[in-house]
């Protein structure tokens, strides 16, 4: 309940501050200074650009159909707000206690797909059209990856819970750590970076690889960002969308990046727990954790968490001003003809692995 | 297999001959990581001095920084006799008709008013004779190829160094140098 009173206001500022830092990014990037003007280096320039989208007037075209053009904005931001619900902040301070939590979630992350093809059809504009048939496609593309990639999470760590695979990657898990899938190597202990998922079976490291573009293609994030592509489609499934409601559109936009990036660093990256592994005499990860249930743990753990989901979203920057965007039928082919496959093989050696070596 | 460098970009080769697929994906990787790395490169040098704080002899002049030129705040020095927008002093001018004759888009208008007496010397001691009721040059039509200001014969038209001077209404752009009232004018027809 308490984490919906944290994520709503988070998310605002999430989407304010990503907005600024992605816009700097970008412009220094490609030798340009980005904003400048509105407050010292620019930093007041998302709230500058929120009033003007306030104060826009929200049209809403002739053609479209009415009922669902006005919805669609809002669903696609609740469905992605939805799935926050789920999210743990720190150790203890849990989301809703559900037992498939990541079922749910993944859930919520494709309808938002379905809300971006609902925006873009009942916009009844060309552009918007083609973005919407993109967002399926592309909702298609992605599934199985992501879903085979978390799955692979979920064979090692045999729960649904997203509480209990945060907790399984620190020194307060349940279960002995492996490092490296090599049994007699129980590094709970240790903690840090070691006890992390992706260290867990060395199969998990690149099932994130996998997490990561397939995480890429859900957010439509450039290279994949297909259904708005500006240059083509002019915005895609948001071309009609103005005022208010072009600004539910961008809050569930970099929400989604936000959810995705907190899934993933859950799911691989060890959650809220620190990088910092215990070395002998040095207890580095003691050092930089405090104890459950503490104002202290509290700070450290949703620190580590939010840091790790921001280094995240900073490489998918990146990414997004190197890389040119694919095209339709390359996005479909990386997904089913490359991602697809590894995830199936991946998911099988973690099957084996777990199955055979770690019994 | 020959590796050629790609022009810019370190760690990028141009894709082998023979093409295994696995060759194609290594290339692939590679081509990827060569990018990134290029924005990781620009990324770095726009944290550092823009290169218009340096001197233009540094080795790095063309090499570092936002090449951005903040341009209501800092402007591009222009040379002190730099010939942009039109002046008229309209005191020396006799009105002879040559530079809106000579002007090859026909952007200068003048209406001359003979004067019944010699009404002063200019400064370069010629004699002004009519006076100008209407003297307009439309900037919005000039090509500054600055054919009326080597004409005028007592160097009155000048261009200045001036050269930031939007207007929100085109019609702005026609510059009227003629001081005389209607009333004046009137009174010398
Ligand atoms: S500069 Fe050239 S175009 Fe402009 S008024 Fe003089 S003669 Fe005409
Ligand atoms: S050429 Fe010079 S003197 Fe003659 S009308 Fe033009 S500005 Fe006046």
């Amino acid at each position: 309940m308490f984490t919906l009173l944290f994520y709503l206001p988070f998310l605002l500022l999430f989407t304010l501050g990503a907005g600024y830092i992605e816009r700097k990014i970008a412009a220094l990037i490609q030798d340009r200074l980005g904003p400048t003007e509105v407050g010292y280096r620019g930093l007041g320039q998302p709230l500058a650009d929120l009033l003007k989208l306030l104060q826009k007037e929200s049209m809403v075209p002739t053609a479209a159909d009415k009922v669902l053009f006005v919805v669609a904005p809002a669903w696609i931001f609740v469905v992605v707000f939805a799935a926050f619900a789920v999210l743990p902040v720190t150790h203890t301070w849990c989301g809703a206690p559900t037992a498939t939590g990541v079922l749910y979630l993944l859930a919520m992350a494709s309808l938002e797909s379905m809300g971006i093809f609902v925006a873009g059809w009942a916009s009844h504009n060309k552009y918007a059209r083609l973005g919407a048939m993109r967002a399926l496609l592309q909702f298609m593309a992605y599934e199985v990856p992501l879903g085979l990639s978390v799955l692979s999470v979920l064979i090692v760590s045999q729960t649904l819970d997203l509480q209990a695979i945060a907790a399984q990657q620190g020194p307060s898990a349940s279960v002995p750590i492996y490092l490296l899938g090599l049994k007699g190597i129980n590094v709970a202990q240790w903690g840090g970076v070691l006890a992390w998922n992706i260290f867990r079976m060395p199969p998990l490291c690149l099932a994130y690889a996998v997490f990561f573009v397939a995480s890429l293609v859900a957010c439509h994030r450039a290279p994949f960002d297909l259904p708005e592509a500006e240059s083509e489609l002019i915005g895609g499934y948001h071309t009609e969308y103005s005022g208010l409601r072009f600004a539910w559109l961008m809050l569930a936009e970099y929400s989604m990046l936000l959810l995705m990036s907190l899934l993933g660093v859950i799911l691989f990256l060890g959650g809220g727990h620190t990088p910092l592994p215990n070395l002998p005499g040095l207890p580095l990860a003691i050092w930089t954790s405090g104890s459950p249930g503490t104002w202290v743990g509290h700070f450290w753990a949703g620190g580590w968490l939010f840091s790790k989901a921001l280094c995240v979203i900073l490489v998918q920057m990146g990414i997004r001003w190197t890389f040119p965007r694919l095209r339709v039928d390359q996005v479909i082919r990386l997904c089913w003809q490359y991602l697809t496959p590894a995830a199936l093989l991946l998911c099988l050696v973690t099957l084996w692995w777990q199955l055979l070596i770690l019994g | 297999m020959v590796a050629t460098p790609y022009i810019g970009i370190k760690n990028c080769y141009a894709m082998p001959s023979p093409q295994h697929p696995f060759q194609v994906f290594l290339y692939n990787l590679g081509t990827l990581w060569g990018s990134l790395r290029l924005t990781w490169q620009h990324l770095r040098k726009s944290l550092g001095p823009r290169s218009r704080n340096l001197p233009m002899t540094a080795a790095a002049y063309f090499e570092v920084g936002p090449a951005t030129l903040q341009y209501p705040h800092e402007r591009l020095p222009v040379p002190a006799r730099g010939r942009y927008q039109l002046h008229n002093a309209i005191d020396d001018c006799i009105v002879c008709d040559k530079c809106a004759q000579v002007c090859p888009v026909d952007c200068i208008e003048i209406e001359a008013i003979k004067a019944p007496a010699p009404i002063r010397k200019t400064s370069n001691g010629m004699t002004k004779r009519l006076a100008a009721a209407r003297f307009d040059i439309d900037l919005a039509k000039c090509c500054f190829c600055g054919l009326c200001t080597t004409v005028c014969p007592t160097q009155c038209l000048t261009m200045t160094p001036e050269y930031d001077y939007s207007v929100f209404d085109w019609a702005d752009h026609k510059i009227p140098f003629a001081i005389m009232t209607p009333e004046e004018v009137t009174k010398r027809k």
